[in-house]
């Protein structure tokens, strides 16, 4: 078994509901685990490259180039004030497909979780 | 009676009955600490918000609109957009691998007690630092809000107050407090900015051109008309919004009193799903500090606030201003709630962090001596903490400039904390010594930098009033390093395991049953 000789760590004994102990290393080995996990690095890397990269432009935007950002858009409302209120929507589209690429996750580890209960 | 003191007390004995029967059902140490794990997503997700939207963002924050225009706006957006980080790297894994703390998940495969003891050092910082903040506020608003109570008696009472709810009632009660102040808070803000809209007859086209002519008197006492819509009135060096910003966007995925509110949902599911609602609540509240921030610069001016309380009373003010003193009142009440609120809990993280990482795994090597020992220390140790943080809010007094108080509780979180969790998740080379370098290089460097900078120095060594800029990527190289220097097979064995556990919920803590 994986955690025989792991004396002193905490996971050594997992208290897992049901069955005491799951066979982490052969999951971990399978090639459905690793499908899920390269599955959530497709988009948790691009995610977060991408929400950094818009939310640290606000900032270096006004600060660097403010006549840009206080070209007015429509009426007295100007860019800078718009562009810090996209990052709302940004905020809550990016959660959204976050939500529903998860709900993919979720179906791809329970059809996992299921083939080595059997 | 004041109106004001007379909500107010309407909350808090709505709050102690919570509190009593939350007592009766928090037998257990999961039911303690973790509510049983029994909270649902929406109503964790207006306990996030809750304990996250504290009175720094009601009310500071709005004064921070009303005075300095478009630059308080900046602190509106990094609030929010820190929740994706919370959401796409930080919660479900935590959710899936831990029981109580943030620690348990570095504990995993790592050595316990190095990496609990140093864990628990960053979380009872963080916590006790923001707190003191939190009650320093809470006294000099007081003052102000509800004449006739003095700071010492203000301070006093939140303090026993937050004692109250998390001694006697734990996770739950604590959860229901942010649960009504969050929803106290978010009505109170509608309707606020719906006043606000009607004096423009609901135009935003008339809302913004007001807005962007505020006429106020001058340094040299001249008037000066300023369009608030501008960049640039508050924050001269774009470093120091940039710094802020990293310590906002990676600071909130490491604060302690956050993060152990994905413990008490039954799943990873649903904490993304109590993720999502507070992001929706967070937002739709920031949104609505343009209204009520800019809507007292433009219907009050900053020379009435000025005159009124200055920058925290913009929002207080204002509703007196559109209506009258029952308004001001509902609105003070809120105030003191949601500081109330985020007190009680800052002290439940430290004393679940003391209890459960030091006491039990640190100092009894894991073991409960006789049952119910880890609920009985967290119930002590809330009361000292509670006592703690009276006795220092009075001797620093209502004068003491706290802002930095804050900013150093969210650079910690992103320096010390952030690094180490999101490599112990993703990094199969991580290990003991990394943990260890990246959480006191990261606590020292933040600590270390905001002494020396100008909230603190009058001739300041570091140039900005946020260290984030220095001290993430420090913390995050300290981490790195330090697992380069040598190689635990121990911890590179267990990886497996923890990724599978953060991955797919396998022997994930479940919910208790009734």
């Amino acid at each position: 078994m994986a955690s025989g000789d792991q004396k002193g760590r905490e996971g050594a004994t997992p208290q897992v509901a049901g069955s005491n102990v799951a066979p982490w290393e052969q999951i971990a080995a399978s090639a459905e685990f690793k499908a899920l996990l390269r599955a959530k690095r497709r988009f948790i890397v691009p995610a977060t490259v991408f929400f950094v990269v818009y939310y640290f432009a606000l900032p270096y935007l006004v600060g660097y180039h403010p006549d840009l950002m206080q070209r007015k858009v429509w009426g007295e409302m100007n860019w800078a004030y718009l562009f810090a209120l996209s990052q709302f929507f940004m905020a809550w589209l990016l959660a959204a497909f976050y939500v529903a690429a998860a709900a993919g996750w979720d179906r791809k580890a329970a059809e996992l979780l299921a083939k080595f209960r059997q | 009676m004041n109106t004001a003191l007379f909500m107010f007390l309407a909350f808090v004995a709505a709050t102690l009955v919570i509190t009593y029967f939350s007592a009766k059902k928090s037998t257990g140490t999961s039911a303690y600490f973790a509510a049983g794990r029994r909270i649902t997503g929406w109503q964790n997700g207006l306990a996030v918000a809750g304990d996250y939207m504290s009175a720094a963002s009601f009310l500071g924050i709005a004064g921070m609109i009303a005075f300095n225009g478009y630059d308080g706006f900046m602190y509106s957006v990094g609030f929010l957009v820190a929740y994706l980080t919370v959401l796409i790297i930080v919660a479900e894994p935590l959710r899936n691998a831990g029981k109580y703390t943030m620690a348990d998940v570095l504990a995993y495969r790592l050595k316990p007690r190095p990496v609990r003891a140093m864990a628990s050092l960053s979380t009872l910082t963080v916590s006790i630092f923001y707190m003191i903040a939190q009650m320093v506020g809470a006294g000099t608003l007081v003052r102000q809000l509800l004449p006739g109570v003095s700071y010492e008696m203000a301070v006093v009472g939140v303090g026993v107050l937050m004692v109250v709810y998390v001694v006697f009632g734990g996770m739950l009660a604590t959860t229901w407090v942010q649960i009504i102040k969050a929803v106290l808070l978010m009505s109170g803000s509608l309707f606020l900015s719906v006043l606000v809209m009607s004096k423009f007859n609901f135009s935003l086209t008339n809302f913004f051109q007001s807005v962007s002519a505020v006429t106020f008197t001058g340094p040299d006492g001249a008037p000066v008309t300023r369009n608030f819509l501008t960049p640039g009135l508050l924050f001269k060096n774009p470093l120091d919004q940039i710094s802020l910003g990293l310590a906002l966007v990676f600071g909130t995925a490491g604060l302690p009193h956050i993060l152990i509110r994905f413990y008490t949902v039954p799943d990873a599911k649903t904490a993304r799903a109590s993720v999502v609602w507070a992001m929706i609540l967070i937002g739709v509240f920031y949104i609505m500090t343009t209204f009520f921030g800019f809507g007292a610069a433009s219907l009050l001016g900053p020379d009435h606030m000025k005159a009124h309380g200055g920058t925290n009373m913009a929002a207080p003010e204002l509703a007196r201003f559109l209506g009258g003193e029952v308004f001001f009142a509902f609105i003070s009440a809120v105030a003191f709630a949601t500081i109330l609120a985020v007190v009680a809990g800052l002290t439940i993280s430290a004393s679940t962090s003391f209890a459960h990482d030091f006491f039990t795994n640190v100092i009894h090597h894991g073991r409960e001596h006789r049952p119910g020992e880890e609920v009985r220390v967290a119930r002590i140790t809330a009361f000292v903490v509670g006592a703690l943080a009276i006795i220092i809010a009075i001797l620093l007094g209502p004068t003491v400039n706290v802002a930095f108080l804050v900013g150093l509780a969210f650079a910690v979180a992103a320096s010390a904390n952030l690094p180490v969790i999101i490599f112990s998740i993703f990094w199969k080379r991580f290990n003991t010594t990394g943990a260890v370098c990246g959480l006191a290089v990261g606590l020292v460097a933040s600590i270390a930098l905001i002494l020396v900078s100008p909230d603190f120095m009058k001739q300041p060594l570091f140039p900005l009033k946020n260290p984030g800029i220095v001290s993430i990527p420090l913390g995050f190289l300290a981490a790195f390093l330090g697992a380069m220097i040598r190689r635990e097979p121990e911890a590179e064995a267990k990886f497996a395991e923890l990724s599978v556990r953060a991955n797919t919920g396998l022997g994930a803590e479940k919910a208790t049953i009734e």
